[in-house]
């Protein structure tokens, strides 16, 4: 029996990464569609490069930040990194090294999605197509979740996938957060009205989290609960809280299970980080800031990366193992 | 009883030569040998039932079911990847649905042929870096191998596990006008190609079921486990349980997708060359675990970019130091290095008097009548018959530079005849042979194309050789070139029990 090669270890982490960031990406293009059938819509777009720190790049190549030129520039645009079909293609490329260790059915589908995204043009995303598209991602990255929980052999590498897709999708939901919470802050008359509240709606339901967060909360809907229930609700797959507990614990079973020595930084960094979210409120988050917490969690979930990358892929090798 | 008076009847009758009701009416082998015609016309129950299956088929539906499976092949992604300066765009090897057949008896010749043409591979690289003794008794010319630049010092006095180099082997055979084998090329180095034979038996069950069903034909999906055993073979001798590996130059390699079919089929890891190091001149490779141990590396990178120490020092793919550990014997490459003096096209030109001397026999498999330039009769020779002959560069592979005299224009003609004159040794000529051909399916109907085979042999301590092989047809009308860069695409091939 052979160890798990370090490169395929990173592979297997950053395919299942840019799988989940391109379907938190949808996500996020989804509900900001919905918040910029509003008078202050231009606006929105350009508050999302604001978001992912990608003004610069973006006027770079283009003069003004309309909602078509945004929406392309996130979506088909080969020459942006983290547009969905970079994430697509890079997934694919991940997919392509490791085909060795996948399944036929993994790869067939990343293939075959790549294959379309690839084939898709500004029309696809025109004004009354852009959910569909949404969708159209959506379900392709589930349907590769999905053929991944079915089909991958659960050995070193399972956990890997699992790592990378937690710590994603705990960074992308503080994203989607800050779509809301930091960039549409609401002037002090808007909060709780109509508008404010469908907003949120809005936010909830990219998520998937609408009817989840209707059970906890028969009536009403504030900003401090939904934040709350996105960052700190445990029993919600996709909170923050969630996908931090789900990387600790995969990241204890990989190395018990495989009696690794690595990672121990890194799962530091995550216990330390569940040890926070589990001591808030969510009536305290919103009074202490929601702006620095997201930052914050966002620095300790890359040290968390760094860890992993330092001790497992292959950047340092020293001990020679039996 | 009844249904052994019909058979004595239609025994009795004259036999028919091919399909005569449907879609098959027309075709015509144009004088060619046909490879399906041939065993229709001695009555091989399996090749009847494939052509009568065949001429059963309406051609729009013949065409849909293609379509489906050159699709399947870019969804599976068995593809090559061609890089221009903006894309990379994946390319399928076209793929033809209908299949060569080979009957039991041609492919026990088959078989004999490719197992005695390793065998004296094996025993000349062995003598070459050895003693020499076939230099010596000038049975080959000795500048030919030892300024070959394919020759590697290196490997001098190099004892290798079995007296096995070329591992793996592939050996390109044509048939003739006289329904003749002949070996027109060994491959010695890395062999490209045993992937499709597989994938495309895959692709063929599943888009074709009805044309192979309930017929005899030999599997080849075993090919992986064999190779892994050979490999083993090779491992150091005190090793147990060897770690084996798969080298790959990486995804930008045009032979990638084979590289994944290879490791998937031995369940080995394929590594680059990043993932390997030496330490105490042993190979390890990173895992998450550290550095684990390598005993044997199925290497698909050419000796010269292996190592950096010893070779190319530019090389950015090889392991620097895995030379120094190959000849300490703590590490098992296939091939091994320095086989390329074997399949060079002009040693190509002795290799009937190769097995003559080692094996004390006859080649079952006779080369193609090969003029070599570098020798002045040849060069006179092939200078007088340009326009019928056939001349190569003995350097280049998949089918570049090739000059076919009797389809040349003047200009071209002109222009070979300067390079021969310039640069003689660089030259081999044979006289162009009338490849068989295979119904094949084309935009309109099916229509004979020509076809050549490449089985593939897998050594360690012995010879097994995947019935059937790669079986390639030069889809343009009239072309003898199969190679896949000039227009050639593949089928799947049928050894019949």
């Amino acid at each position: 029996m052979s160890n798990l090669l370090a490169r395929y270890a990173a592979s297997i982490f950053w395919l299942a990464r840019y799988v989940e960031r391109a379907e938190d990406l949808a996500r996020i293009l989804d509900v900001n569609e919905t918040f910029s059938r509003d008078s202050r819509g231009g606006q929105n777009w350009r508050s999302i490069l604001q978001l992912y720190a990608d003004d610069e790049r973006f006027f770079a190549a283009n003069p003004h930040a309309s909602a078509a030129e945004v929406i392309h520039f996130y979506t088909l645009d080969a020459g942006n990194p983290s547009s969905i079909v970079s994430s697509i293609r890079a997934a694919r490329e991940n997919a392509r090294t490791l085909r060795p260790l996948i399944s036929t059915e993994m790869w067939t589908q990343l293939n075959i999605f790549y294959n379309r995204l690839r084939a898709m043009t500004r029309e696809d995303l025109a004004e009354p197509r852009l959910a569909r598209f949404c969708s159209f991602i959506k379900e392709g990255c589930q349907t590769h979740t999905g053929i991944t929980e079915g089909t991958f052999y659960r050995d070193e590498g399972w956990y890997f996938y699992q790592l990378g897709r937690s710590l994603e999708r705990a960074d992308q939901t503080t994203r989607l957060l800050e779509v809301k919470y930091h960039l549409l802050l609401p002037s002090s008359q808007d909060v709780g009205s109509p508008f404010d509240v469908s907003q949120w709606n809005a936010v909830l339901r990219s998520a998937a989290g609408f009817h989840a967060f209707r059970r906890l909360h028969p009536s009403g809907m504030t900003a401090a609960n939904v934040a709350g229930f996105l960052l700190l609700h445990l029993p919600f797959p996709r909170s923050v809280h969630a996908c931090v507990h789900s990387a600790a614990q995969t990241l204890e079973e990989l190395r018990e299970g495989y009696a690794l020595t690595g990672g121990a930084d890194a799962l530091e960094q995550l216990h330390e980080l569940r040890a926070m979210l589990r001591g808030h409120t969510a009536a305290a988050v919103v009074q202490a800031g929601l702006h620095e917490l997201l930052d914050d969690v966002q620095a300790r979930l890359n040290a968390v990366s760094a860890g992993l990358a330092s001790d497992f892929f292959g950047l340092g090798h020293a001990a020679a193992a039996e | 009883m009844p249904q052994d008076q019909q058979q004595a009847a239609e025994t009795l009758a004259p036999q028919p030569t091919k399909p005569a009701q449907g879609l098959l009416a027309g075709y015509e082998a144009l004088g060619h040998y046909d490879e399906l015609l041939a065993l229709y016309r001695d009555t091989n129950p399996s090749a009847r039932a494939i052509l009568d299956r065949l001429d059963g088929m309406d051609l729009e539906t013949l065409c849909d079911r293609a379509r489906d499976a050159e699709l399947e092949l870019y969804n599976f992604g068995i593809t090559f990847t061609v890089y221009t300066q903006k894309d990379a765009i994946d390319r399928i090897l076209p793929f033809d649905v209908i299949p060569r057949a080979i009957s039991a008896a041609d492919w026990a010749v088959l078989e004999r042929g490719v197992q005695q043409r390793v065998a004296a591979i094996n025993a000349f690289i062995g003598d070459v870096y050895n003693d020499g003794k076939i230099l010596k008794d000038g049975v080959v010319p000795a500048d030919l191998v030892l300024t070959n630049e394919n020759y590697r010092p290196e490997m001098e006095g190099l004892a290798v596990p079995h007296g096995t180099y070329a591992h793996i082997d592939g050996t390109d055979i044509v048939r003739g006008n006289d329904g003749a084998f002949y070996v027109l090329e060994d491959n010695a180095r890395t062999p490209s190609g045993v992937s499709y034979v597989v994938e495309n038996r895959h692709l063929m069950l599943r888009a074709f079921p009805d044309l192979m069903h309930e017929l005899p034909v030999r599997p080849v999906s075993n090919y992986g486990q064999r190779l892994r055993e050979a490999l083993g073979d090779i491992a150091p001798e005190s090793v147990l349980d060897p770690v084996v590996v798969l080298l790959s130059p990486g995804t930008y390699n045009s032979a990638y997708f084979e590289h994944i079919f290879l490791a998937r089929e031995m369940g080995v890891p394929l590594v680059e060359g990043r993932d390997l190091l030496v330490e105490d001149d042993r190979v390890y490779m990173k895992t998450i675990r550290g550095l684990q141990r390598v005993d044997v590396i199925y290497r698909r990178i050419n000796d010269d970019f292996l190592d950096p120490e010893a070779f190319n020092p530019a090389s950015m793919l090889g392991v620097p130091g895995l030379m120094r550990c190959y000849r300490k014997g703590t590490v098992g490459l296939a091939n091994a290095v320095g086989t390329g003096i074997a399949d060079d096209k002009a040693v190509y030109a002795y290799m009937p008097r190769i097995i003559r001397y080692y094996l004390d026999e006859e080649p079952v498999i006779q080369n193609v009548e090969t003029h070599i330039c570098r020798e002045t009769e040849g060069l006179r020779f092939t200078l007088d018959n340009l326009d019928k002959l056939v001349v190569k560069p003995v350097g280049e592979a998949g089918g570049y530079g090739i000059t076919v005299g009797p389809r040349a224009s003047r200009d071209e003609l002109e222009t070979c005849r300067k390079q021969l004159e310039e640069r003689p040794a660089n030259y081999i000529s044979q006289p162009m042979i009338d490849l068989s051909v295979c119904p094949t399916l084309t935009d309109h109907a099916i229509a004979p194309r020509h076809v050549d085979l490449r089985p593939f042999a897998v050594t360690g301590k012995s010879t097994w050789v995947l019935p059937g092989g790669l079986t390639r047809v030069a889809l343009r009308e009239g072309s003898i070139i199969v190679n896949s860069s000039q227009g050639g695409g593949s089928k799947d091939t049928w050894v019949l029990e």
